[in-house]
């Protein structure tokens, strides 16, 4: 195994535990802003994406390069929108309502 | 093939700020903020991989193009969407992402000359597509499901199992073989097409009513489906990027599913094995219940103390949020305590049915968590369902026969008087008869929900 496996395999542990630790405790009304908020965060595929795209090599590789960037594309922007959309309703509750009946 | 050391920094910067955004979303006060956090981890790391990109123009002139066209498909998208159709949009966001991350395995898998890949990369590509396809597919089903374009009941079939446990077999044995036997490419494009299957077949048993907890657990797919990606590549946001998402959304969806009262398990295979049987009131044919004009109702709302308003999603897909303020409005002119009593999963996801009355500006105040208002029915005049059905469905108490028997459920059916308003008699989202239209109790009154409101302000104000 060389030392950059080893490297990516620390980072990949500790990133499930990470994953459980921070998002503990959640009241149900964030459920689903939460899902949005994460499904945005997976959109980093984009990285990927435009990296594989930017070496292909013939129409193929191309092609599918270019499908995968505009499908990460719109999970990564769709995302962060739509999440912001969900949130900017508690805001405007939270405004209307700055002290206690 | 190792980063500069000035990438990888920026890249752990980026995945910091999604560590970050995620912490934030976690709490309500926080949440927006968190998501433009993460956000800015998003473009960090956009910008950082501009870095790192081998130079071929007619490669990144294409991509130019490629980026110009899924920035407004998303932003467009995310905009235009009604806040009902949240859900399926999500799945939709998150299937793109899926397929996405499938492609990116197969091209880098097709780029490599064959027999130089290690063993960990053959595995990671493996898996990113079989788990992407999954997830891009599946996410196709349960949009496919809450947008109403399939039938929302679970689908099952003689011989479901066998044939999804041989789908499944046939992927794991394509898939060692891949790695093992480097059957390659022809192997791989084959894999991909079973992976879609199997993302179909595994949606389609289940019941409309539980696809939030499915997408939250396709969600958690695709993280995992980029994290593998992050191997594939040696990029390290992608693993952190993507595990984190596949960690926090299992947690999610062990959570969501909690709130619904049901494990994972039950949810997810509960269709399996039983062909749909009609719910068991269907044998005694057609049965009574009764019905009221508005200002029957009107009246009996006006002369009440205490008012309780059960939102369902009929409410939403009516629009009618502002009329059911309009009327709680009304009622506490004349000195009536209205409340609303939100199920965890009013709406058609956790939390949906708060972001739509929030958006019609009911007070904070008056929206109730079921464990908070539950024991109070008993000493409400009149439960006022409206949209809602299978949240106030009693045969979760009685009848262990039934679907979601188990169910945490709203106690409308303690309520002195119960006005069910509703389109038709037509069964709720999980496709099942509701006991409480049935009661001595209830007062059903059809109609859009938007229309009976209206109606019910006017006759309440005459009264």
């Amino acid at each position: 195994m060389n030392a950059q496996l080893v490297n990516e395999i620390t980072i990949f542990v500790l990133s499930v535990f990470l994953g459980f630790e921070v998002i503990s405790k959640v009241p149900t009304i964030l459920h689903t802003p939460l899902m949005s908020g994460s499904n945005a965060i997976h959109g980093v595929i984009l990285v990927g994406a435009m990296v594989i795209m930017a070496r292909a090599d013939g129409p193929l590789q191309l092609a599918v390069g270019f499908v995968a960037v505009v499908l990460a594309t719109v999970n990564m922007v769709g995302g962060y929108v739509v999440t912001d959309r969900m949130l900017e309703m508690f805001k405007s509750r939270n405004r209307k309502q700055p002290g206690r009946p | 093939m190792g980063l500069p050391s000035g990438i990888t920094l920026l890249y752990l910067l980026a995945a910091v700020l999604f560590i970050v955004g995620l912490h934030q979303l976690s709490s309500p006060r926080h949440a927006r903020s968190g998501n433009l956090v993460a956000a800015a981890g998003a473009v960090i790391a956009f910008i950082t991989t501009l870095f790192v990109l081998h130079h071929s123009a007619l490669n990144l002139i294409l991509m130019a193009l490629a980026i110009l066209i899924g920035i407004p498909i998303g932003a467009v998208a995310a905009r235009a969407v009604k806040m009902t159709a949240m859900p399926q949009m999500v799945a939709s966001f998150n299937g793109v992402g899926g397929g996405a991350a499938a492609l990116v395995a197969i091209v880098e898998f097709l780029g490599r000359p064959a027999g130089t890949t290690s063993l960990v990369v053959s595995i990671s590509v493996v898996f990113a597509v079989v788990i992407g396809a999954t997830s891009f597919a599946g996410s196709g089903i349960a949009y496919a499901k809450l947008q109403e374009m399939m039938r929302g009941t679970p689908i099952t079939y003689p011989g479901q199992q066998p044939v999804n446990a041989a789908v499944g077999a046939a992927i794991l044995l394509l898939g060692v073989l891949v790695v093992v036997a480097g059957i390659g490419v022809l192997g791989l494009w084959l894999l991909l097409l079973l992976a879609l299957v199997l993302g179909v077949a595994f949606v389609l048993p289940i019941g409309g009513a539980d696809m939030p907890v499915v997408i939250s657990l396709l969600n958690a797919f695709t993280g995992l489906a980029v994290a593998g990606d992050g191997f594939v590549l040696g990029n390290p946001v992608l693993i952190v990027g993507g595990t984190l998402v596949g960690a926090s959304g299992t947690f999610l969806t062990m959570m969501m599913s909690e709130a619904m009262g049901r494990s994972i398990a039950n949810l997810l295979f509960g269709a399996f094995g039983k062909i749909q049987v009609g719910p068991e009131t269907a044998a005694s044919g057609p049965r009574n219940v009764r019905s009221g004009s508005a200002e029957d109702i009107g009246t009996l709302l006006a002369y009440s103390q205490r008012v309780v308003i059960v939102p369902g999603y009929g409410l939403a897909v009516a629009q009618a949020q502002h009329a059911a303020r309009d009327l709680a409005e009304a009622l506490e002119k004349r000195g009536v305590a209205v409340e609303y009593a939100i199920h965890p999963v009013a709406g058609r996801m956790p939390g949906h049915m708060n972001v739509l009355l929030a958006e019609a500006n009911v007070p904070y105040e008056q929206l109730k968590d079921m464990d908070e208002i539950n024991d109070s029915f008993k000493s409400t005049d009149v439960a006022l369902v409206v949209g809602a059905n299978d949240v106030v469905n009693p045969a979760a108490h009685n009848s262990p026969g039934s679907p979601i028997y188990g169910m945490p459920i709203l106690n409308a059916d303690q309520a002195r008087n119960i006005v069910f308003m509703k389109r038709s008699m037509r069964p709720g989202f999980a496709g099942i008869d509701n006991e409480l239209m049935y009661d001595p109790k209830t007062i059903m009154f059809f109609g859009d929900a938007k229309d009976s409101l209206t109606k019910l302000v006017a006759a309440v104000k005459a009264a």
